[in-house]
């Protein structure tokens, strides 16, 4: 009977009034590797933090090897024998290999104080040496590529006789030749008897190299198959849920043929691969996939600002070169993004000029002084019109709600002339009563012959406001999807597609 | 004396590998030197005279003992612009402590060091604890020195007794080869500090999470080092040199300045990146704070035996500091 390392029950963990995590629970045996799956929100990153001591649980219990724990930060976690590699690996690309693998612990000359790095540099060859890795230990770290940066975080942890591995997306950033490396490593640590915590969104993957598979939903725990005995599908399929949306509202395909804008042959490096698309007048376009999987860059691309290796932009018919956000604003593109705090918005400043913020050379008197009067005609217009809740528009923006301050910014954008709206997470971080309002002035907005290109990771969302839906993984476009067509199912399907079908549209 | 820069992995081209080692910006800002020194050698005679030479190595004492310290502080990603106004605190304690109280000279030099230590702590503290940035930290710590500095001095200098000796400290001459060259006191203090500044970089744990800190604070903190602590020892021991850096001035001036000392802190950091440690943090040695000192000293020595007007030196000097800093981000983007 294999020993059980860790178990978790009852795990509960909010953030700011959001639940993360609701009664999980989770178990690890020795010389296992345990795939941990879900969507983005999920909260297998959380639960796993809250095992490496990342997060303080608020309820639930930890046993390790049978014992009740506490894991109060990080390095209590890799003393017990726990140890997370992160995707962000957590390494100082300055020092040598062997420097930061016992940094903290360094073995010490006689006089206090002094280093003996003689022996540091030993001791870090044999760890590597026993884990067949033939690096020189006083390599600075900065100069490794990413998966042999993974190798020396792999060989950190061992160094604490980790018994727990956790390893977060640990193939995102790696090649298939070195992820097979990575798959021989993660053999011979589960040889050792080491129990590995695998979360990944790459079916084909978890497949291949896990035992057990445990599926989490929404804060929630689902279920855990033996990895042989459960198909991708039933994978996905657990992972999405079937739940009950409301009769999906008619959705008014007022799109006409008419092309407003079209990408052709986007790339920067592996992040955005062959991107082709277009966008028709009046259409609403979803995009879906999963966090990181290219849809911010695209945007961020199309209106300038990013850099890219190459990209073709025809916008209403007319060939055209975008430096910076503020051409794309010259040819009447917008971008929302995700963040409208640090990006959308002047939280300080009042909703006029926040409207006004995008097109201020239209309020310039002869003088070029500013117009305020102006500036506040044309934004209490937008408050009536957009059902802005604010009691006037001197009010600073910081003080209005979520969804209205999302309002400000859709304003902001309109003020400014633009009928491209990119629209990134529209509606993260807002109630669902004021969700509802944005979705019917997004409607509306499509209906005035708008194209709005709406990015989120939510699905039902997608689903119920798009007219088409364009799903990416991992830089690439893997599927296109008419509205009629398109399940919850079929978008995760594309979304985890590691090889998938380019996509031309 | 310097950080030991392992192979990196194959795929690079060795001319990419050697231009992206650290030494090659302690290798550029040498052979900078030594173009220098030829320049004004072949312009002026006068240059080479082992008088001058001395003049030279006497100027960058001072300078140098600061830079030390700082180097320390720019390593882990920080800064210190109290260094200056600090020195000059200490030294005016150190010259109260002999002068006015009438206490031993070596309880002046302890006093004197304590000084710059505990400004140094307080710096530590208020970055590491209170979490104030450095910049805006010892900012302030300079105002308030420099205020300390006047307040105890009573806006006057303070002069150490001719025959106490205490001068001797910077300008007596315990090495030399009669005839030939004479090495002030001062100057030997300068590579002393230089040669314990870099043991401790490169041999102790003190150096080691120098390191850490300006690389990658965060991995550090979760690997379980108390970076505050360490944060905290870094800026006390820039304080120690600040405070014998006073001593060393005013043993040189025999008196306490007190209307000294801002703006020493912009050449110490000058030195330090002319040398090529990174603003940024992480990396850095003594060496190069050494090379980038004498880089100073000797171009203001130089233009001056030319005689080219003080305010041009000035101009010369920054531009070399915006050249030195843009050469090495170049380096390393490549």
């Amino acid at each position: 009977m294999t020993d059980i390392l860790v178990q978790m029950h009852g795990i509960d963990k909010s953030f700011d009034n959001v639940a993360a995590c609701v009664g999980c629970q989770f178990e690890l045996r020795a010389g296992e590797v345990h795939a941990l799956i879900g969507e983005n929100g999920a909260g297998k990153s959380t639960l796993m933090k809250i095992l490496a001591g990342v997060y303080r649980k608020d309820a639930g219990t930890i046993l390790f090897r049978g014992q009740e724990v506490d894991i109060p930060n990080p390095h209590a976690a890799q003393v017990l024998g726990i140890t997370m590699i992160h995707q962000e690996l957590n390494l100082m690309p300055h020092l040598t290999i062997a420097q930061n693998i016992f940094i903290g612990r360094e073995p010490r000359s006689a006089i206090p104080y002094l280093l003996d790095d003689a022996r540091l540099n030993q001791q870090a060859q044999e760890l590597l040496a026993s884990l067949h890795l033939n690096y020189n230990p006083k390599t600075r770290v900065g100069g490794l590529t990413v998966a042999r940066q993974q190798m020396v975080e792999i060989t950190k942890a061992l160094s604490y006789n980790s018994q727990v591995l956790i390893m977060d997306e640990p193939t995102a950033a790696l090649t298939e030749a070195e992820s097979e490396e990575l798959f021989h490593m993660i053999n011979r640590l589960r040889d050792k008897g080491i129990g590995i915590v695998y979360i990944s969104h790459r079916m084909e993957e978890i497949k291949r190299i896990a035992d057990r598979v445990t599926v989490m939903r929404d804060g929630q725990y689902i279920d855990t198959q033996p990895a042989a005995e459960i198909s991708i599908d039933r994978m996905i399929a657990l992972m999405v849920g079937r739940t009950i949306y409301e009769s999906k509202p008619e959705i008014p395909d007022h799109a006409s043929t008419d092309v407003v804008l079209e990408v052709r042959n986007l790339n920067r490096g592996r992040e955005l691969q062959n991107i082709n698309f277009t966008l028709k007048r009046g259409e609403i376009l979803g995009f879906a996939g999963l966090v990181g999987a290219g849809r911010t860059e695209v945007a961020r691309a199309i209106v300038g600002a990013d850099p890219v290796d190459s990209i073709e932009l025809i916008v209403k018919g007319q060939k055209v070169t975008i430096h910076s956000p503020k051409d794309a604003v010259k040819y009447g593109i917008g971008y929302l993004s995700e963040d409208r705090k640090p990006y959308g918005l002047i939280t300080g400043m009042d909703v006029a000029n926040n409207v006004g913020m995008a097109s201020l050379r239209k309020f310039l008197s002869a003088l070029g002084i500013v117009d305020d009067a102006q500036i506040n005609a044309v934004a209490q217009q937008h408050v009536e019109a957009l059902a802005i809740k604010t009691p006037s528009v001197k009010q600073k923006a910081r003080n209005l709600s979520g969804g209205n301050q999302q309002k400000v910014v859709i304003a902001k954008w309109l003020t400014a002339d633009t009928d491209i709206l990119i629209f990134d997470e529209p509606t993260r971080g807002i109630d669902v009563g004021a969700k509802s309002e944005i979705y019917k002035l997004l409607n509306e907005l499509a209906r005035q012959g708008k194209s709005i290109i709406m990015i989120s990771s939510e699905l039902p969302e997608i689903l119920r406001m798009s007219h088409r839906i364009l799903v990416m993984c991992e830089g690439r476009l893997t599927g296109e999807l008419s509205s009629s067509e398109a399940t919850q199912e079929k978008i995760m399907q594309y979304a985890t597609q590691r090889s998938g079908v380019v996509m031309a549209s | 004396m310097s950080m030991q820069s392992g192979a990196i992995t194959s795929g690079t081209s060795y001319a990419n590998r050697i231009l992206k080692s650290e030494a090659i910006q302690r290798i550029l800002a040498f052979a900078a030197l030594l173009i220098i020194i030829v320049f004004f050698s072949l312009s002026s005679p006068n240059f080479l005279r082992t008088q001058n030479i001395e003049g030279i190595f006497l100027a960058t004492a001072v300078n140098g003992i600061l830079a030390v310290g700082v180097t320390f502080v720019i390593i882990t990603g920080g800064i210190d612009l109290s260094i200056g106004t600090v020195m000059t605190l200490a030294a005016v304690i150190t010259a109260k402590l002999v002068s006015e109280v009438g206490l031993p000279i070596p309880v002046g030099i302890l006093g004197g060091l304590l000084t710059g230590g505990v400004a140094g702590f307080i710096n530590g503290v208020v970055i590491a604890r209170m979490r104030v940035p450095p910049f805006v930290a010892t900012l302030g710590m300079l105002y308030v020195a420099k205020g300390l500095a006047l307040i105890l001095s009573n806006l006057a200098p303070i002069y150490f007794d001719r025959g106490s000796g205490f001068t001797n400290l910077a300008t007596g001459v315990i090495l030399q080869i009669p005839g030939v060259i004479e090495i002030p006191n001062a100057v030997l203090i300068m590579f002393g500090s230089a040669i314990v500044g870099s043991f401790i970089l490169v041999r102790t744990i003190l150096g080691r999470y120098t390191f850490a800190l300006g690389s990658n604070e965060e991995a550090a903190r979760i690997s379980g080092v108390n970076t505050a602590r360490w944060k905290i020892a870094v800026y006390t021991l820039a304080g120690v040199f600040s405070g014998l850096a006073g001593i060393v001035i005013a043993a040189r001036l025999n008196s306490a300045q007190p209307a000294l000392g801002q703006g020493y802190e912009l050449d110490a950091i000058a030195a330090v990146v002319i040398g090529g440690t990174s603003l940024s943090g992480g990396e850095g040695s003594i060496l190069g704070t050494v090379i980038g000192a004498f880089v100073i000293s000797v171009l203001t020595n130089g233009l001056r035996i030319m005689s080219v007007p003080q305010e041009w030196q000035m101009v010369v000097t920054g531009a070399i500091i915006i050249v030195a800093v843009f050469l090495d981000m170049i380096r390393r983007r490549t």
